[in-house]
């Protein structure tokens, strides 16, 4: 149920001439825009061999145009007291700024302007691809856990590129120059292949009347790159995996599971998975929670995620942190008992009831930040979803019957489907 | 009686009234009905300071029970209570503030209402709960032992600090946690929970009439005194120096920092400025600029000014492969050295307050970062005029006042220093710093 006056209620959609498609989010309680282009690229869509290419171009896009010199973007971003990032991701790569709204078209003019005004040379690319070898040292090489993460979903995606690291392979991204960036600029960035998200205080009409006039001159490139990843066979076999460092201090269990996406599941399907994580690991009032925290006291924390928001197939990830002394075989069999029980006995009506309650307020929370609903709707479209979807995700998730969630469960958390995680400690080498 | 006083920003407006309930209480209220969402936060003096001797910790795990049972309702009931109405219900604690944060759908008020009214007044702190609390503190302390971040922060800190609950974490220590009993928890929650000194905003779908009912069933019938103990200042340490930490991972992480300007300063917001310059939000400080723009030598840096209740500092941050990191630190002193020595320049300053007076709405646009703000505001002793006069005051910064800050703040360029890594290579121009081992 939306207020008149709510965000969600005033979302307007649009599409100009060449082919870009706009969103906009009115929201008038605070004099301020959020600013976003999503490009229908990511990760996995890089190129063999070359690892990391879509998130080093990201870092890349803050390097200049000819217009606008290296540095001049941001600089003025920073002069009007806004915000400005980007994330790659595996479906897709996102801009954003967030400024005063009176400063929106000039984000506007200088979004525009590098979707084809990217100019590079050797000797901006080179110190940046140190940037990002560090970026990898800090967020990886000196982790145990996110190495674990990576093994984790190399092991689940044996064919699919999802199982290689957004951040690309460290001798892969050692290799990545001028060439391939450019290369892979010209394929993608293209205005039929960009949404723009405007969510904040601004009219519809003037959002769209500002992307006519910035976005509306880049001259179309012809039809959307159709993105064909290889896809990941059925799986056959459940995996362990295990990294073990004398950093880990303390040990940790994890299982990921081959699901279906909101674009590869059955309809109502993937609804019923974003409840089945809500009733595992969604809290302290969650199956594993309870039996695993509360009751047998083995753990400290568990959880569950569901990565629904892909194009392909993906992961569903359940976590736990042993208590001292408990062994992460002992841990996974509790796991698997969990889940035994859940599929004999069914769904608690009440649990059901908190479920869908806690993920349909997720959507009214949503309405609160002009930051959050303009992620919200840029995801779902850049991985092809609609504007009538992600407004109707709430009577959807109402709408599913326990049983699908049951089925669900039975279906997709099959031993052979998953990888299961171990980070342990390891004594120092002698 | 309620106080009505209307408050703009510069560029529209958040609408705001100071309130005071029919129980004396005052709050600060913005009350606007476009998405039917109420948020509400409070910040009670005393902190993560208040840790008992030997239990830095405590009030950390207190913070984690006040939402795991309270009245009638053990852990389980409570959260399923909250679930029933996805209510948002969470308790935290600063250096120097005990606080809390209440979200609920503006339907479901009544109920949110009732239960923040228990978790405050009546918090069961059960033994179960306790036990769990503690071991998942514990769980995070296990993890940080090795984590070159936490660990950078708290060689910094024992280093700058010793001897004062600002040179002990906030979540203590595996040792300071395991000592904390039941009774600890029980006489802090009765000190600290308390009606004087509390700072509360309250923001969404509400009438000021709802409003001060939920301030009041909540705050009303805590003591009216807080129990306090008294915190001396505390004294920075270590200039000159640094603390390292031998770990064998490929980067080196490092935190620096000097004694700060306090809030009360005239020179406070000049100070601001001239860090915003220095290492500033933003992919623009000098720091951002010469560490990672021109050399590479880092993904993230950055320094900022942090006034506390009894110090004030710069701190400041960055991580560097380790065969480069003596040369990441020699760049961050080159710099500093050149904004205490005068370096400062018209232009940066002008934009830096641009900046800052340009960035200040943003913090403005969901409920709950208006609550926060709301609260923080009050926090650091300012009134409702605070939402104009910050900007304003910033903008009278000159490069004087700047440059004058810029001394006071950095003076001869000598820093305390904490490396975690294997930090090797040249490092330039010396200041004084211990060699690794």
């Amino acid at each position: 149920m939306t207020d008149a006056a709510s965000p969600q209620a005033n979302v307007r959609e649009f599409r100009l001439a060449n082919g870009l498609a706009l969103v906009a989010i009115p929201d008038h309680r605070a004099p301020v825009v959020t600013h976003m282009v999503w490009y229908r690229n990511g990760a996995a869509d890089d190129p063999p061999g070359k690892s990391g290419i879509a998130h080093f171009l990201e870092h890349l896009m803050f390097k200049g145009t000819k217009a606008h010199p290296q540095g001049e973007f941001s600089a003025r971003v920073t002069e009007l007291g806004g915000q400005e990032n980007a994330f790659t991701s595996n479906d897709y790569t996102a801009y954003f700024q967030r400024v005063a709204k009176q400063h929106l078209p000039e984000m506007m003019a200088f979004e525009a302007d590098r979707m084809t005004g990217l100019q590079l040379t050797d000797e901006i690319v080179a110190p940046e691809r140190d940037v990002v070898l560090e970026e990898r040292r800090m967020h990886c090489d000196a982790d145990p856990g996110a190495q674990l993460s990576e093994a984790v979903q190399a092991a689940l995606f044996t064919h699919h590129p999802y199982g290689t690291p957004i951040i690309g392979w460290t001798h892969e991204i050692e290799t990545l120059g001028r060439d391939d960036a450019l290369a892979y600029y010209r394929r993608f960035y293209t205005p039929e292949n960009a949404i723009v998200v405007v969510a904040g205080d601004v009219e519809p009409e003037e959002a769209l009347k500002l992307a006519e006039l910035n976005y509306g001159k880049i001259e179309p490139r012809g039809a959307r790159i159709e993105r064909h990843r290889t896809r990941e066979p059925s799986p056959v076999a459940r995996r362990l995996v295990a990294v073990e460092d004398e950093k880990v201090e303390q040990p940790s269990w994890q299982r990921c599971y081959l699901a279906p996406s909101a674009r590869t599941a059955a309809p109502g399907e993937s609804e019923a998975i974003e409840l089945l994580a809500h009733l595992l690991g969604g809290g302290q009032t969650s199956l594993l929670y309870r039996a695993l925290v509360l009751d047998e006291k083995i753990a400290v924390a568990a959880g569950a995620y569901y990565m629904g928001s892909a194009i392909d197939d993906t992961r569903f990830l359940l976590y736990v942190v042993p208590a001292p002394g408990v062994g992460l075989d002992a841990l996974g069999a509790s796991v698997d008992r969990v889940i035994a029980k859940f599929l004999a006995e069914g769904v608690n009506a009440d649990a059901l009831r908190r479920a869908k309650t806690r993920l349909v307020a997720d959507a009214i929370y949503a309405q609160d930040s002009q930051a959050t609903l303009a992620r919200w709707y840029g995801a779902a479209l850049a991985i092809g979803e609609s504007v009538e979807e992600v407004l109707g995700w709430p009577a959807r998730i109402d709408a599913v019957p326990a049983e699908a969630i049951v089925a669900a469960a039975k279906r997709w958390l099959e031993p052979r489907r998953g990888v299961t995680g171990y980070l342990l400690h390891a004594e120092a080498a002698a | 009686m309620n106080k009505a006083i209307v408050e703009p920003l510069a560029h529209g407006a958040v609408p705001l009234r100071v309130v005071e309930t029919p129980s004396g209480l005052a709050y600060w209220l913005v009350e606007d009905y476009s998405v039917p969402v109420v948020a509400l936060e409070f910040a009670a003096p005393g902190g993560a300071a208040q840790d008992p001797p030997g239990k830095a910790g405590a009030v950390e795990i207190l913070a984690g029970l006040l939402d795991e049972g309270a009245g009638p309702y053990d852990s389980r009931a409570f959260h399923e209570a909250l679930d029933d109405y996805a209510i948002e219900l969470g308790f935290h604690t600063e250096r120097d503030v005990l606080g809390g944060r209440l979200r609920c759908l503006t339907r479901h008020l009544d109920r949110a209402q009732d239960l923040f009214a228990l978790a405050l007044n009546a918090p069961r702190l059960d033994d179960e709960p306790i036990v769990r609390v503690r071991e998942q503190l514990s769980a995070k302390l296990r993890h940080e032992l090795k984590d070159p971040s936490a660990m950078a922060g708290r060689a910094w800190r024992t280093r700058v600090f010793p001897g004062h609950p600002y040179g002990l974490a906030t979540d203590g220590s595996l040792e300071s946690v395991a000592a904390v009993t039941r009774a600890d928890l029980l006489d802090l929650a009765r000190r600290l929970l308390a009606r004087a000194g509390l700072h509360i905003a309250v923001v969404g779908a509400i009438s000021e009439a709802s409003a001060s009912a939920l301030v009041d069933q909540a705050f009303a019938s805590l003591p009216k005194a807080n129990g306090c103990l008294p915190v001396p200042p505390a004294e920075f340490q270590g200039l000159g120096g640094v603390e390292a930490v031998d770990l064998d991972v490929p980067q080196t992480t490092i935190r620096f920092g000097r004694p700060g300007i306090s809030r009360d300063d005239p020179d406070y917001l000049a100070a601001h400025v001239v860090l915003q310059v220095l290492g500033g939000v933003g992919l623009t400080s000098r720091l951002f600029r010469e560490v990672r723009e021109k050399r590479g030598l880092a993904y993230s840096v950055w320094a900022d000014l942090r006034a506390l209740d009894h110090a004030s500092f710069v701190y400041g941050a960055t991580t560097t492969k380790n065969e480069r990191a003596n040369e990441s630190l020699a760049v961050i002193q080159s710099e500093i050295r050149d904004v205490a020595d005068g370096g400062l320049k018209s232009e940066e300053i002008e934009k830096g307050k641009t900046f800052l007076i340009g960035s200040y709405p943003l913090r403005f646009d969901t409920s709950t970062k208006i609550a926060h703000q709301l609260v923080q505001i009050q926090n650091e002793g300012h009134g409702p005029d605070w939402l104009v006069e910050r900007n304003r005051l910033i903008g009278q910064v000159t490069l004087d006042d700047a440059k004058r800050a810029a001394k006071r703040l950095f003076g001869d360029g000598s820093l305390s220093v904490a490396m975690v890594g294997r930090p090797s290579g040249k490092r330039g121009t010396d200041s004084g710093a211990r060699p690794a081992p």
